[in-house]
């Protein structure tokens, strides 16, 4: 219940303070750190406007889109408390029911009829489905790590002892990084402030989507940011008491939307046909940790 | 006893019945056949999941001896997965085939060969003779040789189901050699001579007996490398055909496997292992492929062979588990695997009756074609989409479940062994998530080609809903999908005796693993009921707020461009372009490309078409083979006189040879 909270809290500012950043490294005014809600909020008051071509799908893809992220956001641990869902292998049902969402962000897209919204849903399909596999291997390394399978006990007792953990710990904090830039269709991956239809992927895919459906997938971009921020906060935060939990969680969040912020303004979007391989060069160092927690496991 | 004879009376009175009929009542008397023998097999079914198996011993003849039949809790789940997929087949199948009232023959026979292919279904799995065994399984393939031929006036249709026979009786071939070599061995045609087999002979033999089987089998289920009959037959059949076939009959092969694994006490490690390394490639090539058609009913027959691999997984799982005596590993591999068995069966059979109303209504099954049907087909639609959810293993629905299942047991694999033991299960962790993401790709690029955006063709007639005949037994598996799916609990029960049964060689079942595994899917049942509700509790609100907005309906956008046409579209083959370039070194795809060139171009054109690989290979043996043999037409004439010709040469022969012979040796003795 507890992270449930946290991580809601935390994605009304998340953007804001990506923005922010983006905006003090390119030396500008920028807005607030509120202002990505304002505008969630102007939207979910404005009437809208469907295309023709679209049918029931169109409607419903967006709500259902958010509450796939609701339930994802349900299954993460804070600390000592457990996720509000928490079962062994629940990592597998957090992957999936994202992937619901994703299932019906990619066919909404198809719905409109359009060779844009087409193009982008090509791309998030395939993308998302080469960043899966890195996902996997790398809960289920850490999985035989900690021997447990579900997030809240492998977080309970992963602890940074030797240097080898250490580095375990950024490896698997990069790869949940890239995981959350991938799925949220931004840099290096793809550049939310493009300009050119061609070389989008999310931001394409939602150009016929407008007030209230709207606003609801720009929070649900804000969830998933907190929600990948919790996971990683999550691996540093071990078994500590809460009063120490709760500054740490939205330090992390602070310094990975930072992060976030710092990388987009310093670093240009790959050309399309990279990304499938830079997706899966994922893959293989989430395979890197899973050798090397053989190794310390004595496992070889 | 009594139930043994019932059934053979219905099947003898309803075949004859079947004849007799008009076509307009050959369908009702089909189903009602079905329900009454579905019936009595499921009763002693749901009593032998409950704890009681039935055994009931036959006399046999002097060649086969006692034949027993045994309906034990194995034998019980296929029997009803079986059953429920004939019975929505025949109800959908009534109507579906109302076109081909005039045929009345060809019906007659369809419909018989639908009732016997059923029997021959439940005989193989109750029968525990080899012999008795083999004579079933040949009606079955035979039966469903005919089923498939329905449309015998196209060639590709004769082709694909001749295809189809060859196959399957190579693998009959296999299984005959491996159970006449049981019986060289043992002296006994009963099932129990397998594990007598195992017991008395060496380690080496059991496995090669094994893999002779499996084969045989695998030529059924349709594990890679011999899946190549299933993407031409389940095309060619009339849908509920393939329903049935690509629901049960390939199922059928996974009940042999495991059959023979649960007779044949080999080393599970070994066969574990390899059944593990043939899944997972199953699995992925089966889906890689499946993304790249342009057929419905072929992309839909290539996720079948997908499918079989994640069932080839859970038993390889289950096998391993065995072998290292870790019982929480075999029990979550082989419940997994039962339970996808069924699941599959579930939303394959509801995803062929979506892509039968979408042919009924367009008379095409090529996907770039369709376009934005679900405004014409609402129904057809809605079910469509739920059971691609489904077949992607997304919660809410039962593909989910069953796919968790598996994943847990390939977790534990994973903490339980060490290192050259452990590469196999990552793989599969690696290859089971990569069929996941593959499958979506597979399944919005399905459902959004066909139902979504605009029509891309005009077809000449109206495009009309399917009739509520068919959409009866559509939204009966849609209820079992959503049930699997809220309630698993129920589900993995009734399955705790099978998988005991299983499971039970080596060590028995401890009662905390069974109980631990339905508390996790007790949980992830709730959750599936919490997210239904969530969606619905969240569009409610979103419905309320916007009732209130102005709302506007308008062209899509367009980047200002205000006249789209269908033809700006994305396409199927264009959605997976991408796709397509990263797997075209795996794969091989042909393409014919005619570019725009010149001031006035004319017609540019752009065509793929993914091959089989593995069928080349196959193929290509066979065809120097042909054209070895082809040398030696300039013999066949056709015309008379040469073949007396050849007689006569033949008889010359006979008489010269010996003759020769004869005076050489004459003439030997003179010199001598």
């Amino acid at each position: 219940m507890l992270s449930f909270i946290l991580v809601i809290l935390v994605s009304f500012v998340f953007t804001g303070v990506v923005i922010r950043t983006k905006s003090i490294a390119s030396g500008r005014k920028g807005p607030g750190i509120m202002q990505p809600m304002k505008d969630i909020y102007r939207l979910f008051r404005k009437g809208a406007v469907y295309s023709e071509t679209t049918s029931i799908i169109f409607q419903i893809a967006p709500t259902i889109y958010f509450s796939s992220v609701v339930m994802a956001i349900m299954v993460l641990p804070f600390g000592h408390t457990r996720g509000l869902i928490s079962f062994n292998g629940d990592f597998i049902f957090f992957a999936y029911v994202l992937a619901l969402g994703k299932f019906f962000s990619i066919i909404a897209a198809l719905d409109t009829g359009s060779s844009f919204e087409g193009m982008g849903a090509s791309r998030e399909a395939l993308f998302s489905m080469l960043v899966e596999p890195a996902f996997f291997i790398l809960i289920g390394s850490l999985g035989i790590l900690t021997g447990y399978t579900s997030f809240h006990e492998i977080f309970m007792t992963f602890h940074f002892s030797t240097y080898i953990t250490y580095a375990i710990g950024v490896l698997v904090t990069f790869v949940l990084a890239m995981i959350c830039m991938i799925e949220n269709s931004r840099m290096p991956v793809d550049d939310p402030k493009t300009h050119l239809e061609l070389t989008m992927i999310h931001e394409v895919m939602i150009l016929d989507n407008s007030g209230f459906d709207l606003g609801l997938i720009l929070q649900t971009t804000n969830l998933k940011f907190a929600m990948y921020g919790a996971l990683i906060a999550n691996l540093f935060m071990g078994n500590l008491v809460w009063y120490f939990t709760i500054p740490l969680f939205f330090m992390f969040q602070f310094l990975f939307a930072i992060t976030v912020g710092i990388l987009e303004s310093f670093s240009a979007r790959f050309r399309m046909s990279h990304n499938a391989q830079f997706i899966l060069v994922l893959s293989s160092i989430s395979l890197l940790v899973f050798f090397v927690i053989l190794m310390i496991m004595n496992k070889f | 006893m009594l139930y043994f004879y019932l059934y053979i009376l219905i099947v003898l009175i309803s075949i004859p019945t079947i004849g007799l009929l008009s076509a307009k009542n050959k369908g009702i008397a089909v189903i009602i056949s079905v329900v009454l023998l579905s019936t009595v097999s499921s009763i002693l079914s749901i009593n032998a999941l409950s704890g009681n198996s039935t055994t009931i011993f036959l006399y046999g003849s002097i060649v086969t001896k006692t034949i027993n039949l045994v309906i034990d809790p194995i034998a019980a789940w296929f029997i009803l997965t079986i059953n429920f997929t004939f019975i929505t087949g025949a109800i959908y199948g009534s109507n579906y085939m109302k076109v081909y009232e005039q045929q009345t023959s060809k019906l007659s026979l369809h419909w018989i060969s639908y009732i016997f292919t059923h029997s021959a279904l439940i005989a193989v799995c109750v029968l525990q003779n080899t012999f008795v065994f083999l004579i079933a399984w040949e009606i079955m393939a035979v039966g469903a040789f005919f089923l498939v031929i329905f449309e015998s006036n196209k060639s590709h249709t004769i082709s694909a189901g001749i295809n189809y026979l060859i196959q399957s009786h190579i693998a009959i071939i296999l299984l005959t050699i491996g159970f006449v070599w049981v019986y060289a061995e043992t002296g006994s045609f009963n099932f129990d001579a397998i594990s007598e087999f195992a017991k008395t002979q060496s380690n080496l033999y059991s496995f090669i007996l094994m893999i002779i089987l499996f084969t045989g089998f695998g030529i059924k289920a349709g594990f890679v490398p011999l899946h190549t009959w299933l993407p031409h037959a389940h095309p060619a059949a009339p849908t509920h055909i393939s329903a049935v076939m690509s629901g049960v009959i390939i199922k059928i092969g996974i009940y042999g496997i495991i059959r023979m694994i649960f007779l044949l006490q080999v080393n599970y490690l070994l066969v574990g292992y390899f059944i593990l390394f043939i899944s997972v490639i199953t699995g992925i090539y089966g889906v890689m492929l499946a993304i790249l058609q342009h057929n419905l009913k072929k992309l839909l027959a290539y996720h079948s062979v997908e499918n079989i691999g994640i069932i080839g997984i859970g038993i390889g799982i289950g096998c391993i588990g065995m072998g290292y005596g870790n019982t929480l590993m075999s029990v979550l591999g082989f419940s997994g695997a039962l339970l996808h068995t069924l699941n599959h069966s579930l939303f394959k059979s509801l995803l062929f009756f979506g892509a039968g109303n979408v042919y009924q209504s367009t008379h095409s099954l090529n996907i770039d074609r369709f376009g934005g049907l679900i405004k014409k087909m609402p129904h057809t639609a809605f079910l469509f989409l739920i059971a691609s959810l489904a077949i992607c293993g997304l919660p809410p629905f039962n593909g989910f479940v069953s796919e968790f299942i598996i994943y847990s047991g390939l977790l534990d694999g994973l903490q339980q062994t060490s290192f050259p033991y452990l590469l196999p299960f990552i793989i599969s962790i690696l290859g089971l998530a990569l069929i996941g993401g593959l499958a979506m790709l597979c399944f919005t690029k399905a459902f959004g080609m066909i139902f979504l955006g605009s029509p891309r063709h005009e077809f000449e007639h109206e495009v009309e809903e399917s009739h509520i005949l068919k959409r009866i037994p559509m939204y009966l598996i849609l209820a079992l999908i959503v049930l699997i799916g809220i309630f698993p609990q129920w589900f993995i029960n009734s399955l705790s005796l099978a998988v005991a049964q299983l499971t039970s060689i080596k060590t028995t079942v401890p009662k905390s693993i069974n109980v631990n595994l339905i508390e996790t899917i007790e949980i992830i049942g709730r959750n599936s009921i919490a997210l239904i509700l969530l969606s619905i509790f969240i569009y409610s609100i979103r419905n309320r707020i916007i009732s209130k907005k102005q709302i506007t309906h308008n062209t899509t956008w367009g980047c200002g461009y205000i006249a789209p046409t269908e033809k700006m579209q994305y396409t199927a083959s264009s959605y997976i372009r991408a796709y397509r370039k990263l797997a075209e070194p795996l794969l091989s795809i042909t393409k014919h490309k005619k570019n725009v060139q010149g001031i006035f171009p004319d017609k540019a054109k752009h065509e793929t078409h993914s091959n089989d690989g593995i069928e080349e290979i196959i193929h290509w043996p066979i065809q120097r083979l042909r054209y070895f043999l082809d040398t030696f037409s300039l013999l066949q004439k056709g015309k008379l006189q040469l073949y007396i010709l050849y007689g006569m040469i033949f008889i010359l022969t006979l008489i010269i040879i010996p003759l020769t012979i004869y005076i050489y040796e004459l003439f030997i003795h003179f010199l001598n």
